[in-house]
C-alpha cells in the first residue's frame, strides 16, 4: 500500500485517447495506467504492453485436467479396484474420453479464471481507487505518477493532448480490502485539508 | 487507425442516436428504477410456482419415487424428458456467447448476456430431475468418486450416466464462469453510478473491484476468447453425452449413431426458441428495442429454421434407417412411434418442429415479433414432444404382459411446473438486478454497427479503393 500523487487526464473518446497516448509516451512520460469503459482494441499495443500469456496458463491447466482424469480412472480400474463390466477391458480408453474431455475443460476454465483474478488482483471485497466516476461509463482516463517538481509540467503536457479535464489526485496506487460505499481514511483527510 | 468501417449494407445492431453514455443510461435504467407492478406480479407468480414444485418434491422424497407413475417398462418418464428438454434449452446461450464469438458475429453482443443467463438457469432446472429421481436423494453424493468405506467402490466411469454427471456439472461451472467474467466490468459500471449506499456496496462486491485498467482489459479479452474456445466443444459434448444415455443402450429406437448430432441440433433449436421467448418480452418490458433489434430476432430465426430442418432430416433418416436395417424390433419401435398409442406426441413433434419452422423462410414472418414469439413457444412444445416420443419408446418391450400406457401423476406435473418456477424466479431476479445486455460489449461495437455511426460510412461506400487506401494510410 502506498499513497501517491497522480496527474489525471480524462478523454471523452478513444479517438482522442490514442494520439494522446502516443504523444505522452514519445515525450518520455511513464504512463501509470489507462482506464477505459470497454476493451479498446490496440490500446495495449499503443501502451507498449506485451501480449497476455493467459492462454498458456490455460493450456497447462487443461493438460493437468487431462492427466488427472486419465490417471485417476486408469489407476482405479486397473490397480485400485478392477471390476468386470460385462467383460470389457480394464483400460477402455474410448469410454474414458468423455470424462477426460470434461475435466480438461473444467480445469482449464477454472484455472484460467482464478489466474485472471489473481493477475488483475480482483476479488469480492477488493477495492481500488476510481480516478473518475465515469471511467466505467464513457470516459477514458490516463494516469501518470507525478511528484511536486514535475506536477505542473505534466499537467500542462496532458492539457495539450486534448483532454477534457486534467487534475492532480492523491490516491492509493494499489488495491486494498474495502467497501465502495465507504470513504477511506486518506480520502477523508484530503477533503479536510 | 480510428476508422471502423463496416459496409452500410449490413443492418445496424444498435438503433437510435447512441453515445457511450446513453448506452449505459439505457441499460442501467431498469435496474435503478423501482420494480414495476408487472415485475412484482411475475416474480410472485414464479415464486409460487417454485413453491408448488418444492412441495411436490417434498412429497416425492417422503413417499418415494413410487408417487411418480413410472412402471416396469417406463422407468424414465417426465423427469428424464424434462431433464433433456431443459439441458437442450441451455445450449443456445453457449452457442451465442461462445460459437458466435469465435465466428466474430457482432449481433451476439445484444443477446449474449440474457442468453447465457438462460443457459445457467436452464441447466439448474435440468439438474433437479436426475437428482430427485434418485429417490434416496440423501445418497446423491454416491455419484462422486470419493474415497469411501465400501471397498472403496468407485462409480462406474464407463457408464454414460456418470459421464452426464461430469458433463452437466462442468457445463454449469464453465457457463457460470464465462457469464460472470463478462459481468464483472458491467457491475463496475453499476457500482460507479450507484446513488444508494447499499447498491454501491453490493455492486462493489459483485464487481470484484474492477477499475477498467488497460492491461486488465487485455487479459479479459484473452480470457473471453479462450473460454469461448473451450465452451464451443464443451457445448457440443454435453448434448452428445446426454444422447449417449440413450444411444449406448440396446433399446430399439435408441441405439442409433445419429443421436449425438441430432440431439445437438435439437438443443440449439429449442434453445434459440427459448431465447426468443425471453428476449421478445424482455426488450418490450425493459424498452430495449434499440439494442435487441428486429435484425437480432431475424438472425435467431434463421438459426431456428436451419436447426429445425436438421432435426427434420434426422427424423426422416431415423425412419429410413429403421426400415433399411431390416431389424424387426427397430421397425416395430418406429411403427409404434408413428402409429402407436403415443401417435399424438409423434405428430405433434413433427408439426411443431419440422413443418411450422419452415414458415421462417419468409422474411416478413422472420421479422414479425409476435409471430416469432408464438413460434418460439410452438418450437419448445415440439422439442418437449421429441424427448417424450424418444422416451416413450419404452412403453412396449419384448414381453407383451408388461406393455403399458404411461401418464404422469400430479407430482410429476407439479415438479415440471416447479422447474418453470425456478427458471423464471431466477430470470426475474436477473432482469431486475443484472444488466441484461453486455454494456461494455455493446460499446465496443457501437462505432462499427451503431445506426448513427453507420451513416458516416456512406461517404466511403462509393470511394475508389485506391483513394480510400491512400486516405486512410495517410493517418498513420
Amino acid at each position: 500500500m502506498s499513497i501517491k500523487k497522480f496527474a489525471v487526464a480524462v478523454y471523452d473518446d478513444e479517438a482522442v485517447l490514442f494520439p494522446a497516448v502516443k504523444k505522452v509516451r514519445s515525450a518520455g512520460y511513464k504512463i501509470h495506467d489507462v482506464y477505459t469503459p470497454f476493451a479498446v482494441h490496440g490500446l495495449d499495443v499503443a501502451l507498449g504492453q506485451k501480449e497476455s500469456d493467459l492462454h498458456i496458463a490455460g493450456f497447462i491447466y487443461g493438460i493437468t485436467g487431462t492427466c488427472t482424469a486419465l490417471g485417476f480412472m486408469g489407476w482405479i480400474f486397473t490397480t485400485d479396484w478392477p471390476q468386470n463390466f460385462g467383460g470389457k477391458p480394464h483400460f477402455p480408453l474410448p469410454a474414458f474420453i468423455p470424462i477426460t474431455f470434461e475435466l480438461t475443460v473444467l480445469f482449464a476454465a477454472v484455472g484460467m479464471v482464478l489466474t485472471f483474478c489473481y493477475l488483475n488482483q480482483i476479488m469480492p471485497g477488493v477495492k481500488k481507487h476510481i480516478f473518475h466516476p465515469r471511467q466505467t461509463d464513457d470516459k477514458f482516463v490516463m494516469v501518470i505518477e507525478v511528484n511536486d517538481t514535475n506536477e505542473a509540467e505534466t499537467l500542462a503536457m496532458l492539457q495539450s493532448t486534448g483532454a477534457e479535464l486534467t487534475e492532480t489526485q492523491i490516491a492509493e496506487s494499489d488495491w486494498w480490502y474495502g467497501r465502495f460505499d465507504k470513504k477511506e481514511d486518506y480520502e477523508i483527510q484530503q477533503q479536510l485539508a | 487507425m480510428h476508422l471502423k468501417y463496416e459496409s452500410i449494407i449490413r443492418e445496424p445492431l444498435v438503433d437510435g442516436n447512441k453515445t457511450y453514455h446513453q448506452i449505459t443510461e439505457d441499460i442501467c435504467a431498469p435496474i435503478e428504477r423501482e420494480p414495476s407492478k408487472l415485475w412484482r406480479l411475475g416474480f410472485l407468480m414464479s415464486l409460487s410456482l417454485l413453491g408448488f414444485g418444492a412441495f411436490s418434491i417434498v412429497w416425492e422424497v417422503y413417499w418415494g419415487t413410487g408417487v411418480w407413475n413410472l412402471n416396469k417398462t417406463i422407468g424414465w418418464g417426465w423427469d428424464i424428458t424434462n431433464f433433456v428438454w431443459w439441458v437442450g434449452i441451455g445450449h443456445a446461450g453457449t452457442l451465442i456467447s461462445a460459437i458466435l464469438l469465435l465466428f466474430r458475429q457482432g449481433w451476439r453482443t445484444g443477446v449474449n448476456r440474457a442468453a447465457e443467463a438462460m443457459t445457467i438457469f436452464a441447466v439448474m432446472c435440468a439438474g433437479q430431475f436426475p437428482i430427485w429421481h434418485m429417490g434416496r436423494v440423501w445418497d446423491a453424493f454416491f455419484v462422486l468418486p470419493y474415497g469411501n468405506t465400501r471397498g472403496p467402490l468407485w462409480p462406474n466411469f464407463i457408464s454414460p450416466l456418470l459421464w452426464d454427471v461430469f458433463a452437466i456439472s462442468t457445463y454449469f461451472t464453465v457457463s457460470l464462469l464465462f457469464w460472470y467474467s463478462g459481468l464483472i466490468p458491467d457491475f463496475a459500471t453499476l457500482r460507479d453510478r450507484a446513488q444508494t449506499k447499499f447498491r454501491k456496496m453490493a455492486y462493489g462486491y459483485a464487481s470484484f473491484g474492477w477499475a477498467g485498467s488497460a492491461k486488465h482489459w487485455q487479459r479479459h479479452e484473452m480470457l473471453s476468447l479462450v473460454l469461448a474456445g473451450l465452451s464451443t466443444p464443451l457445448v457440443l459434448s454435453v448434448h452428445t453425452i446426454v444422447s449417449f444415455d440413450f444411444a449406448t443402450s440396446i433399446v430399439p429406437g435408441w441405439h442409433t449413431t445419429i443421436f449425438p448430432p441430432y440431439f445437438v441440433a435439437g438443443a440449439v433449436f429449442s434453445g434459440f426458441a427459448m431465447v426468443q421467448t425471453l428476449l421478445i418480452l424482455t426488450r418490450k418490458i425493459l424498452k430495449l428495442e434499440e439494442y435487441i433489434t428486429l435484425g437480432h430476432i431475424e438472425a435467431m430465426n434463421k438459426v431456428i429454421v436451419l436447426t429445425g430442418s436438421i432435426v427434420g432430416v434426422a427424423y426422416l433418416t431415423e425412419l429410413f434407417i429403421a426400415y433399411y436395417s431390416g431389424v424387426i424390433w427397430e421397425q416395430e419401435a418406429f411403427r409404434l412411434r408413428v402409429l402407436g398409442p403415443y401417435w399424438w406426441a409423434y405428430w405433434g413433434m413433427m408439426l411443431c418442429n419440422v413443418v411450422s419452422p419452415q414458415l421462417f423462410w419468409f422474411k416478413k414472418l422472420r421479422r414479425n415479433v409476435w409471430f416469432t414469439f408464438f413460434m418460439s413457444i410452438i418450437v419448445n412444445i415440439g422439442m418437449w414432444f421429441e424427448r417424450f416420443v424418444i422416451i416413450m419408446s419404452l412403453h412396449r418391450d419384448y414381453l407383451p404382459s408388461s406393455w403399458s400406457y404411461y401418464t404422469p401423476s400430479w407430482t410429476e406435473v407439479a415438479f415440471y411446473l416447479g422447474s418453470f418456477g425456478l427458471f423464471f424466479t431466477c430470470y426475474f431476479l436477473f432482469a431486475k438486478y443484472f444488466p441484461v445486455i453486455a454494456i461494455a460489449e455493446i460499446k465496443f461495437i457501437l462505432k462499427t454497427s451503431g445506426d448513427n455511426y453507420k451513416k458516416d460510412m456512406e461517404k466511403y461506400e462509393h470511394q475508389e479503393n485506391e483513394v480510400f487506401l491512400a486516405e486512410q494510410s495517410h493517418h498513420h
